[in-house]
């Protein structure tokens, strides 16, 4: 379980999150939704701790994790796929899949390496391939094949449907749902894509201008028209 | 005939040292975006602590190995206690802090190693070798030159290709943000990559001093025909560089033999002009990465 609390961080000059609270439970995907500038990807980047926070807790179980170098998350359970895919185009597929392997605790079992290119058999026809010759989607792929490879308690996705097609957008989403079912895999995804987010999500919170408006179950929000309409534009 | 194969020994041995110099440069603008000007003052440091070595009655292998070390140890230091300040901020501020190394390290290595030419040893013969009775322009040193760069390239690239610490590295040289989320210590990478590249400066370094006279500036020329080396590979290619350095030690090699020596410094410039003229990016720069 992942708890914020009273979470206030600035992104260059401007205070992107105020006063930020929620609770992603165990197993369950936790949607984190809202316009534009609403404070999304500074709070997921805040958790991680790329950035600093000025005030408030991020708590994982029972361990504080406040200030925490984001170089310790990998080894604590925790993996960040930042916005922009964030694959290292100059390394081969299995290059980068092995880094996330590194990070956990230094190794890399091939049985993991396996897994994952069962899960993305197009990465293992690529595997010698340099990424940079990958498609938007088989970037998707990669980079969330490489956060697996730390074998996470919690995954921290922001944006993994940006600029994809919907139905590649359809399928990542489809194994993410069946990740979390299977395997208790706690996610909490930062999304545009409301509608997308909203169809995997158990929880959902909604932030504007940096606060939180929003803290529900996920079928409650789709349910909601006026909140949508207000909120999420659809 | 003769000519032609001494004039092309000559420029591979030579070519080999512009090669680990450019090298030296490739791997500090790989992983922090900084042109080593103090790369050659570096090395000369670490040369005048060998023949300090050397002088006080120890073996040259001691002293080589020990110039290698005071490499990596000057190299982390640089990194850690003077380039790391001024990461992240604007260009200009590490280009003049280098520079302004070069010139104190210069300062320095006059007050405390003396201004004059000092005659450094070989560890083999610097005379031809001779073949079938004829003595060709390959020394006994020169072919220990092509050797030990021939050594590091292939150690280097061991490690970067088949290592998880050589991995990181590369990880931590292409995309930091990306690779801290990954767990890689970033500003410990970069440390060590500082500290490898002053390694391979330092041998660059050695190679130059045997068998000739060394001075505070003895490595000066060689900084500009590096840096040229260099940027013919393209700035982000180690073995462009290795092939860089090669072919510039070969060109100017046979400007020399067969036009003048005196238009050796001439040549390199047009080399370099006409090199950002057709590929700004270097010879053998990757592919640019292609915009999805």
């Amino acid at each position: 379980m992942l708890t914020v609390s009273g979470l206030t961080a600035s992104y260059g000059a401007v205070r992107a999150l105020r006063d930020v609270g929620f609770t992603a439970p165990r197993g369950q995907v936790t949607a984190v939704l809202g316009a534009n500038g609403a404070g999304k990807t500074t709070l997921l980047r805040t958790v991680s701790g790329l950035v600093r926070a000025e005030s408030g807790s991020v708590r994982f179980g029972d361990r504080e994790l406040t200030r925490t170098a984001p170089e310790r998350m990998p080894g604590l359970g925790l993996s960040h796929v930042p916005e922009g895919r964030g694959v290292i185009t100059e390394l081969t597929v299995e290059e980068n899949l092995r880094l996330g392997a590194l990070g956990r605790d230094g190794k890399v079992r091939p049985e993991q390496l396996e897994r994952v290119f069962d899960l993305f058999p197009v990465l293992r026809d690529r595997r010698s391939a340099t990424a940079h010759v990958l498609s938007g989607g088989e970037r998707q792929m990669l980079v969330i094949g490489r956060a697996l490879m730390a074998a996470p308690t919690v995954l921290l996705l922001d944006e993994p449907s940006l600029g994809l097609a919907p139905r590649v957008v359809a399928q990542i989403f489809d194994l993410l749902a069946g990740l979390v079912a299977d395997e208790g895999l706690t996610v909490v995804l930062v999304e545009q894509n409301a509608r997308s987010a909203l169809s995997i999500a158990h929880r959902a919170v909604v932030l504007n201008l940096g606060r939180v408006v929003v803290d529900d179950d996920a079928d409650v929000l789709a349910a909601d028209e006026q909140l949508r309409h207000a909120y999420l534009g659809f | 005939m003769q000519q032609f194969v001494n004039t092309l020994l000559g420029g591979l041995t030579l070519g080999m040292v512009y090669a680990a110099f450019a090298l030296a440069l490739v791997l500090i603008w790989r992983s922090t975006r900084i042109v080593n000007f103090a790369q050659a003052p570096m090395a000369m440091v670490t040369t005048f602590i060998a023949l300090e070595v050397i002088e006080h009655g120890h073996s040259y292998w001691l002293a080589f190995a020990i110039a290698l070390a005071a490499g990596l140890v000057l190299g982390a230091a640089v990194e850690r206690v003077l380039v790391r300040p001024v990461e992240g901020g604007p260009e200009i501020n590490a280009v003049i802090l280098t520079l302004g190394l070069f010139i104190v390290l210069h300062a320095a290595a006059s007050v405390v190693f003396g201004n004059r030419y000092r005659s450094f040893p070989a560890a083999f013969g610097i005379r031809g070798i001779e073949v079938g009775g004829t003595t060709i322009a390959l020394t006994g040193f020169g072919v220990f030159t092509i050797l030990a760069v021939v050594a590091v390239m292939v150690l280097l690239v061991l490690l970067f290709r088949f290592t998880d610490l050589g991995l990181r590295m590369r990880a931590a040289a292409h995309n930091q943000e990306v690779a801290r989320l990954l767990g890689v210590r970033v500003g410990r990478m970069l440390t060590l990559g500082w500290a490898l590249a002053a390694v391979v400066g330092s041998l660059s370094g050695l190679l130059i001093a045997g068998g000739s006279l060394v001075s505070p500036g003895y490595m000066d020329s060689v900084v500009v025909f590096g840096f040229v080396a260099a940027v013919l590979g393209g700035l982000d290619s180690p073995a462009g560089a290795v092939i860089g350095g090669l072919f510039l030690g070969l060109a100017l090699s046979f400007v020399s033999g067969y036009v003048g020596s005196q238009l050796v410094a001439l040549a390199a410039l047009a080399i370099l002009m006409a090199v950002l003229f057709l590929r700004p990016d270097g010879l053998f720069a990757p592919t640019r990465e292609r915009r999805v």
